[in-house]
């Protein structure tokens, strides 16, 4: 059984190249933990703007600092941001889109009109006015990630409890006397991981991208801390003149949502 | 024996007029089922058959509860009556174990708290008498075929032994000699616990096999009933007749 599991996994190239590509990116994050080349917050003002070489695998911004480093420090960060708005969008999403759709009626009406609401705002767009009225800083960055990604969970997981809560199952563990919370989040919800599962991959490439444009608008991590999306804005006026420090973190940010996308795409053709 | 544990008198079902538009002169409900009346006495086994449509799921329905809205009085001598699906294919939670979902009756019970060991007693002794074995626990629905599912359908009906069993069309899902082994069990459950089952079907000569008495419906009214011998050999309504022509039980 779990042997057979893991042929599956191994012959699914989806799921085998997200594997490799996720795989490294964190083996990368968690090394940065522990050792870096250089300080990423060190500057050198005898080695500006240097290309990549073996000294500075990435090159050296227009203050000494070494890119690599930077760019080890900032997916961290970068990652950390995007799993808080996942856990919160998800969390939120989850419970509001499996509430609704359970009990149906005029709740749901009102709660899914709200929602279309908040899905006629671009996310980036509602992120950037709760950051500009409760103030730059990265738990303001974190919420209003978070609420903006809470409506795409809460339909999905809506639509998966409408299909569910007819099935005969969910009557026959009625008749039991089992309460409607414990139907809602033991008896539907399991049956629903699969589609969770993939769209929270799939969230979680669109929260790096969400943080990468936000700090690239100068309203996530704040200088001299290094995020992604911050490099990549801070780079882009030394793109002629030394295009490995644009390519740095941009390369890093295109493989990790690349990673999370074939994981995604693998797990929604699971079985 | 002889004391009623269901009484129905004058029900009527409803159910919502999914076709009407806004504004329109149409019902708001339909009524499936038109003044039904019946009894029931402890350790019987009533069968109600009649074509698709004529309401006997919705009467199933309406004794355990699911359908809410009804007109009249349905008078239980016990509570919580247990079901057994039509399709067992749909009837068991894909995402959780068998041993899980027989335990989930007892999880939730709150009568009584049950303790890990006698919840594994329990499910124990109910998989000797649906004749499973007992390594069948750590599989998932989809790894069992429908027989099985059916005997893990009725089992974790009868988790916390009912008095009342009514089974909906629980073997039209099935091949014929499944059919006559899950047809045996309730037999054998029948006689051993004197639970009383309220067996509905729409296959005539399954009825005739297993009920005492018979209940034969059409659009919503009962159209006869009476003892199955008597109904049987001597039917008085004319669509009675005409099921039992189509059943091939008389010429």
């Amino acid at each position: 059984m779990k042997n057979n599991n893991w042929k599956k996994i191994l012959k699914d190239p989806y799921l085998v190249a997200g594997g490799i590509i996720t795989g490294l990116i964190l083996l990368m994050i968690i090394v940065g933990f522990f050792w870096m080349p250089y300080e990423p917050t060190k500057m050198n003002a005898a080695e500006k703007l240097q290309g990549a070489s073996l000294r500075h695998l990435m090159g050296t911004d227009n203050m000494g600092r070494d890119i690599f480093s930077r760019v080890m420090y900032g997916s961290r960060v970068t990652l950390m941001i995007a799993i808080g708005t996942i856990i919160i969008g998800a969390g939120v999403g989850t419970i509001i889109g499996a509430i609704t759709g359970y009990y149906g009626g005029m709740l749901d009406e009102i709660t899914m009109r709200v929602i279309d609401a908040l899905f006629a705002f671009p996310s980036i767009l509602l992120a950037l006015v709760i950051v500009s009225v409760y103030g730059i800083g990265w738990v303001q960055l974190l919420v209003s990630l978070g609420i903006a990604f809470v409506p795409s969970f809460a339909r999905i997981v809506r639509g998966e409890v409408l299909r569910c809560k007819n099935m005969d199952y969910v009557e026959n563990a009625r008749l039991q006397g089992v309460s409607d919370i414990r139907m809602i989040f033991v008896h539907i919800l399991p049956n629903i991981k699969g589609v969770m599962a993939s769209s929270i991959l799939i969230g979680f490439n669109n929260a790096v991208l969400a943080e990468a444009g936000l700090s690239y608008l100068g309203v996530g991590s704040q200088p001299p801390y290094a995020s992604l999306g911050r490099m990549l804005s801070d780079s882009q006026q030394y793109m002629t003149k030394s295009p490995s420090y644009v390519l740095g973190p941009g390369i890093i940010i295109v493989l990790m949502v690349l990673g999370f996308a074939f994981l995604g795409e693998g797990i929604r053709r699971w079985k | 024996m002889g004391e009623t544990v269901l009484r129905v008198s004058n029900l009527n079902v409803f159910y919502k007029n999914r076709d009407r538009k806004l504004f329109s002169k149409a019902d708001k409900k339909i009524q499936a089922l038109k003044g039904v009346s019946f009894e029931m006495e402890e350790g019987q086994v009533l069968a109600i058959a009649g074509e698709s449509g004529c309401g006997k799921s919705t009467l199933a329905r309406a004794i355990v509860g699911i359908n809410k809205d009804y007109t009249g009085e349905i008078y239980q001598k016990y509570d919580r009556p247990q079901m057994v699906f039509q399709d067992p294919y749909s009837s068991l939670n894909p995402a959780k174990k068998i041993g899980w979902l027989l335990e989930e009756p007892l999880r939730v019970d709150k009568t009584r708290k049950w303790t890990e060991e006698e919840r594994k007693k329990r499910v124990e002794e109910i998989m000797e008498e649906i004749e499973l074995p007992l390594s069948m626990l750590e599989r998932y629905p989809s790894q069992l075929s429908g027989g099985q599912r059916q005997r893990v359908c009725i089992g974790i009906a009868l988790m916390r032994s009912p008095k009342l069993l009514i089974a909906d069309e629980p073997v039209s899902a099935l091949d014929v000699t499944i059919q006559a082994q899950i047809m045996a069990l309730l037999q054998n459950l029948h006689k051993k616990h004197g639970i009383s089952i309220i067996f509905i079907s729409h296959d005539l000569r399954v009825v005739y096999h297993i009920s005492d008495y018979v209940m034969i419906m059409k659009d919503g009214c009962v159209v006869e009933k009476g003892k199955t011998d008597d109904v049987y050999r001597n039917p008085q309504a004319d669509y009675t007749k005409e099921l039992l022509n189509a059943a091939g039980i008389r010429a």
